[in-house]
């Protein structure tokens, strides 16, 4: 291990630690990082690029590195593409190299290395163009050639969290400037924030100082983004802890002292592992006691590499030059170190990591001077090109950069609310300043990004194709799009876009900054948002008995509604026709709690009832009920549902399950926004009711069987009546209203005696052979009933006439929706029109949405006549039927047409019917 | 996330809200006196205006009005947030109770 004795101000020598890279064992300190502990046991190569399969080493020391890339942790675990330079090591910490095959000495992929003149700027857009059938082919070739690390397999097991917070001062950056503009901040009483993303940031009164924790997007309103790592500098999250928490922190004003990153230079063969930048070489030494080579080179364009220098000759590390660029008047000195004034390094030696560079005098234009190359052995080259300052936050706020050329850089230019940036972020760059950057050193090979390989021959090829705008230019060559978003690269980038249009620099602009500023994990952006806590699940009162008695379920909006009961050995085909079966001849119940409740108040509710519903609501008697279709401005159906009247200015709206919010929304809005003038008051009682509907030929004689002060016969309680009372002492209302097209009651008690009421149907129900049903029953038996629904049929772009409802429309009144009838779209002629459907064969299953043709086979100039809407086996009439939209289809009933599965290729004959199988003149539900 | 000041009930984040569309837009009073062409317009035609934009938003997670939000589109800055259809009277009201919160 090389460690310098003294220097390494992170590390504590007195807590050893083990870890594994690629299987082998390794001993590093506390303090340390991956990065540098590989590098004490000089580990060079960390794994291979993206596109060439090259080398790939430690290059910078921070979140600016675009190369130490690794496969962090295992199992549940396991994080591809994690900066070495950035993990702090613990005890029995587990890394793998990745991006290679089948091993990280003998890549394969690297042959693309030595083919890599057949892999310019857009190989994979030009390469794998035609034909179109075989892309997915190519997609899993590129992405196996192309993937970086693997995620994992088996679920996270460790918690995440989300946490909102306000403060006055948020200061983002711990170095000199950070800490002194939050100290300056906090004088008067100001709550101050201070994030820095590294482990060791010291503790600063009357500032909330968080360490580990990343500012990486600034978003609309103050709203910044932290990434706070908890549990990563450990082995597992310690009890209860969270292993990140993800701050969403509303600041009053933002101080961003980022820094400045440096900027490395451009020479053919400039990504050798043993390659890096300058002040990350001596960061390592200073802070790690690590010592990244022996024999160094540094080459510079500016003065910061000088410090570099001497940081290197105090931990021991043997200068062999100081290559310096630029043409200066007064020369720079350094003990016992050789400085090649008016140099550059032209070219890199090295299989498996730097073994030689190749320097070369330059002339007054900057290009190397022929037949006058030097050679020099080593095996560390720093490379010092400038800074770049840290603007991200500041520029994904809106800020404007300008390009200074003085300086070399973008710099803010311009205010943005409640922003202030500072220091080296602001363009302070002391001695780092750079020259603008030489781009003629060397033929092959200049690397611009490290991570994606884009090579400065790549942009080139790029602004000559016509990419020239540098939005267009980073997506086509990927510049800057690697998980290190161009921290080190995209500055270079544009350097060469401008030479290669012979531009100004600042004429080219630059991208866009996005958040985030570093990756993001997907845990942190979920929080404890997973599994059942993705979304609420609602739930009727009789949820824990359907749960108890075997449903089987399925979605509907929030809610999870029983599909169907199935007894033991059954299918589900078999338990959807038993519960068909009861409801047609004997009697069942279903739970429809979750259908909308909505109650409405006020002397207007009439008037405001007939706006919304295509037919008239004023006739409607206290103590009946009305089906009514609302549609919305544009024609087109919305909703259906009952009202039912309960007294003087006071009616209750149902509504379907899926669209009770929507409906709501509706209904505010023409009452805020359209008809503030009406006296009407929504209140939405969904969960204060338990709904029960009992349906089949003997649920009266049920009903009449129970305790209740109610009658049930026909004259007392008519088709679409409603009556209110007490059912074994629970009180109910009762409406008489059918949706199975049978015999029905819906029964409402109030939510708490819904079981008590389900369970007393059940008991007092046992003789005649009572059963639950579920949706699916449901379904069955409104599509035999030729009811449309929501969804299915009425899918946002049919009209009420489309579903023969014409005769409902109101000529009486205005509606929502009324005037759209006269638009010419909404012509009757053309229209697709509800129509049932039943297989010619009588036994064949109908595909579900399914296209109608004319004809069997398709070809040319056949009629596309509509598609299936809902297909079920009908129990009651003993074969499958389907509801489909047809156009006019009205006038096609005994027409034969085709119904072509787009999914699985079937192709059934089918006969237009009439959408109601069942029962046409509703004598059942008015028995 | 941008924030809007609900009048009823202070600033709050814009995941309490749901857009409504466009604010200019204002029904026709007599839907049956218009032509097709302005009816038209009315429900399918909207202005892509850069800069200051009048939207309807509801403080559904909240207390559930539809509010007029005035915002620039091109820096998300909500510059102006009232309920529709209040009087002046609802208006001054809403803005004590804002302001006894405080
Ligand atoms: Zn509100």
């Amino acid at each position: 291990m090389s460690r310098h004795p003294a220097m390494g101000r992170l590390l504590d020598r007195d807590r050893p630690l083990s870890f594994t890279f690629d299987g082998k064992s390794y001993r590093g300190y506390q303090g340390d990082t991956l990065a540098s502990a590989l590098m004490a046991n000089n580990i060079r190569v960390l794994g291979r690029s993206f596109k060439y399969h090259r080398p790939r080493g430690i290059f910078g020391a921070g979140s600016e590195d675009p190369s130490a890339l690794v496969q962090l942790r295992t199992a549940g675990r396991t994080e591809p593409n994690i900066r070495a330079t950035q993990v702090e090591l613990y005890d029995g910490l587990v890394a793998h190299s990745q991006n290679n095959w089948p091993s990280l000495d003998w890549d394969l992929g690297a042959v693309l290395g030595l083919a890599s003149k057949f892999l310019p700027a857009g190989f994979y857009y030009k390469t794998f163009m035609w034909p179109a059938k075989f892309w997915p082919h190519y997609e899993r070739l590129i992405r196996n050639m192309a993937g970086m690390g693997r995620s994992a397999e088996t679920p996270d097991p460790d918690r995440y969290e989300k946490r909102h917070a306000h403060c006055d001062v948020l200061v983002i950056g711990g170095g000199p400037t950070g800490r002194a503009a939050a100290l300056a901040a906090a004088k008067d009483g100001s709550d101050v924030w201070l994030v820095d993303e590294n482990a060791h940031i010291e503790e600063l009164d009357g500032v909330t100082v968080m360490a580990r924790t990343t500012a990486f997007g600034k978003y609309d309103d103050s709203l910044y983004g932290l990434l706070e790592r908890t549990g990563d500098h450990l082995a597992a999250p310690k009890d209860d802890a969270p292993r990140q928490i993800l701050w969403l922190l509303r600041a009053g004003r933002m101080i961003l002292a980022s820094g400045a990153i440096e900027r490395p230079l451009l020479f053919a063969n400039n990504d050798r592992p043993g390659i890096m930048l300058a002040g990350a070489a001596a960061r390592f030494l200073a802070d790690y006691g690590v010592c990244p080579g022996k024999r160094a080179v540094i080459v510079t364009n500016n003065d910061s590499a000088y410090a570099v220098a001497q940081t290197l000759i105090d931990g021991g590390i043997d200068i062999a030059a100081i290559i310096d660029q630029r043409h200066l008047t007064t020369r720079r000195e350094i003990a016992g170190c050789e400085i090649l004034h008016n140099h550059g390094v032209i070219d890199t030696a090295g299989r498996r990591g730097l073994t030689r560079v190749t320097v070369a005098p330059l002339d007054v234009n900057g290009d190397a001077v022929p037949q006058s190359e030097r050679l020099l052995d080593c095996d560390l080259l720093c490379v010092a090109g400038g800074f770049t300052p840290s603007v991200h936050l500041y520029s994904q706020a809106g800020g404007k950069l300008t390009f200074r050329d003085d300086i070399q850089t973008m710099v803010p230019h311009g205010e943005v609310g409640g922003i202030t940036v500072v220091g080296a972020a602001n363009g302070e760059l002391d001695g780092g300043v750079g020259e603008p950057l030489n781009l003629s050193l060397g033929r092959a090979k200049q690397f611009i990004d490290l991570q994606n390989d884009v090579t400065a021959a790549d942009v080139e090829l790029a602004a000559r194709e016509g990419y020239q705008s540098v939005e267009h230019l980073k997506r086509y060559t990927t510049l800057g799009m690697g998980t290190d978003q161009g921290k080190t690269s995209n500055l270079n980038g544009i350097a060469v876009l401008a030479g290669a249009l012979d531009k100004p620099q600042a004429d080219v602009g630059i991208t866009t900054y996005r958040a985030p500023y570093t990756p993001v994990t997907i845990g942190a952006l979920a929080g404890r948002e997973v599994g059942t806590f993705l979304t609420p699940t609602r739930r009727t009162p009789l949820q824990e008995w359907h749960e108890d008695n075997g449903a089987v379920f399925v979605p509907a909006g929030l809610w999870r509604r029983p599909h169907y009961y199935p007894r033991p050995g059954e299918t589900m085909a078999d338990a959807v026709n038993r519960e068909v079966l009861a409801v047609r001849q004997n009697v069942a119940i279903v739970d429809v709690s979750t259908l909308g409740r909505i109650d409405l108040h006020g002397g207007d509710v009439a008037e405001f009832l007939n706006r919304v519903y295509i037919n008239g609501f004023k006739t409607l008697d206290i103590g009946m009920c009305r089906y009514g279709v609302m549609l919305r401005d544009d024609g087109m159906i919305f909703d259906d549902g009952t009202v039912a009247r309960m007294g003087d200015g006071h009616y209750i709206m149902t509504t379907t399950t899926a669209n009770a919010g929507p409906v709501m929304a509706h209904l505010e809005y023409y009452l805020q926004v359209v008809w503030p003038d009406l006296d009407v008051h929504l209140t939405s009682i969904t969960d204060q009711w338990s709904v029960v509907a009992v349906a089949g030929p003997q649920s009266r004689a049920l009903l009449e069987s129970l305790d209740s002060d109610m009658e049930f016969a026909n004259q007392a309680l008519p088709f679409m009546a409603w009556r209110a009372g007490q059912i074994g002492g629970i009180t109910a209302q009762v409406f008489r209203i059918s949706f199975s097209g049978e015999l029905a009651y819906e029964i409402a008690v109030p939510a708490d005696h819904g079981h008590a009421l389900w369970e007393m149907l059940l008991a007092a129900g046992e003789d005649l052979g009572i059963i639950p049903y579920g949706t699916e029953a449901l379904t069955t038996l409104r599509t035999e009933k030729g009811h449309f629904v929501m969804g299915p049929e009425a899918d946002g772009r049919a009209s009420a006439d489309d579903m023969g409802l014409g005769g409902m429309l109101s000529a009486k009144k205005d509606f929502i929706g009324k005037r759209s009838l006269r638009l010419p779209a909404l012509e009757p002629e053309g229209r697709p029109n509800l129509v049932g459907l039943i297989p010619k064969d009588g036994k064949t299953a109908i595909p579900p949405g399914a296209i109608m043709v004319d004809r069997e086979t398709p070809g040319p100039g056949m009629e596309k006549a509509g598609h299936v809407a809902t297909s079920v086996f009908s129990a009651s009439l003993g074969k499958p039927i389907a509801t489909a939209m047809v156009t006019n289809g009205r006038q096609r009933h005994g027409e034969t047409l085709w119904a072509h599965s787009p999914v699985d290729g079937r192709v059934v004959p089918v006969e237009v019917t009439d959408p109601v199988f069942i029962d046409p003149k509703g004598e059942r539900l008015r028995a | 996330m941008i924030l809007i000041t609900c009048p009823h009930c202070g600033p709050r984040q814009e995941s309490e809200f749901t857009y409504g569309g466009d604010g200019a837009n204002a029904r026709p009073a007599a839907p049956e006196d218009v032509d097709d062409a302005a009816w038209i317009d009315y429900l399918h035609l909207r202005d892509n205006h850069k800069g200051p934009h009048d939207e309807l938003w509801q403080h559904v997670q909240g207390c559930r009005r539809w509010l007029q939000v005035r915002r620039d589109v091109v820096t998300h800055q909500v510059i102006s947030c009232h309920v529709l259809s209040a009087d002046i009277a609802d208006l001054a009201d809403s803005a004590d109770m804002v302001e006894g919160e405080r």
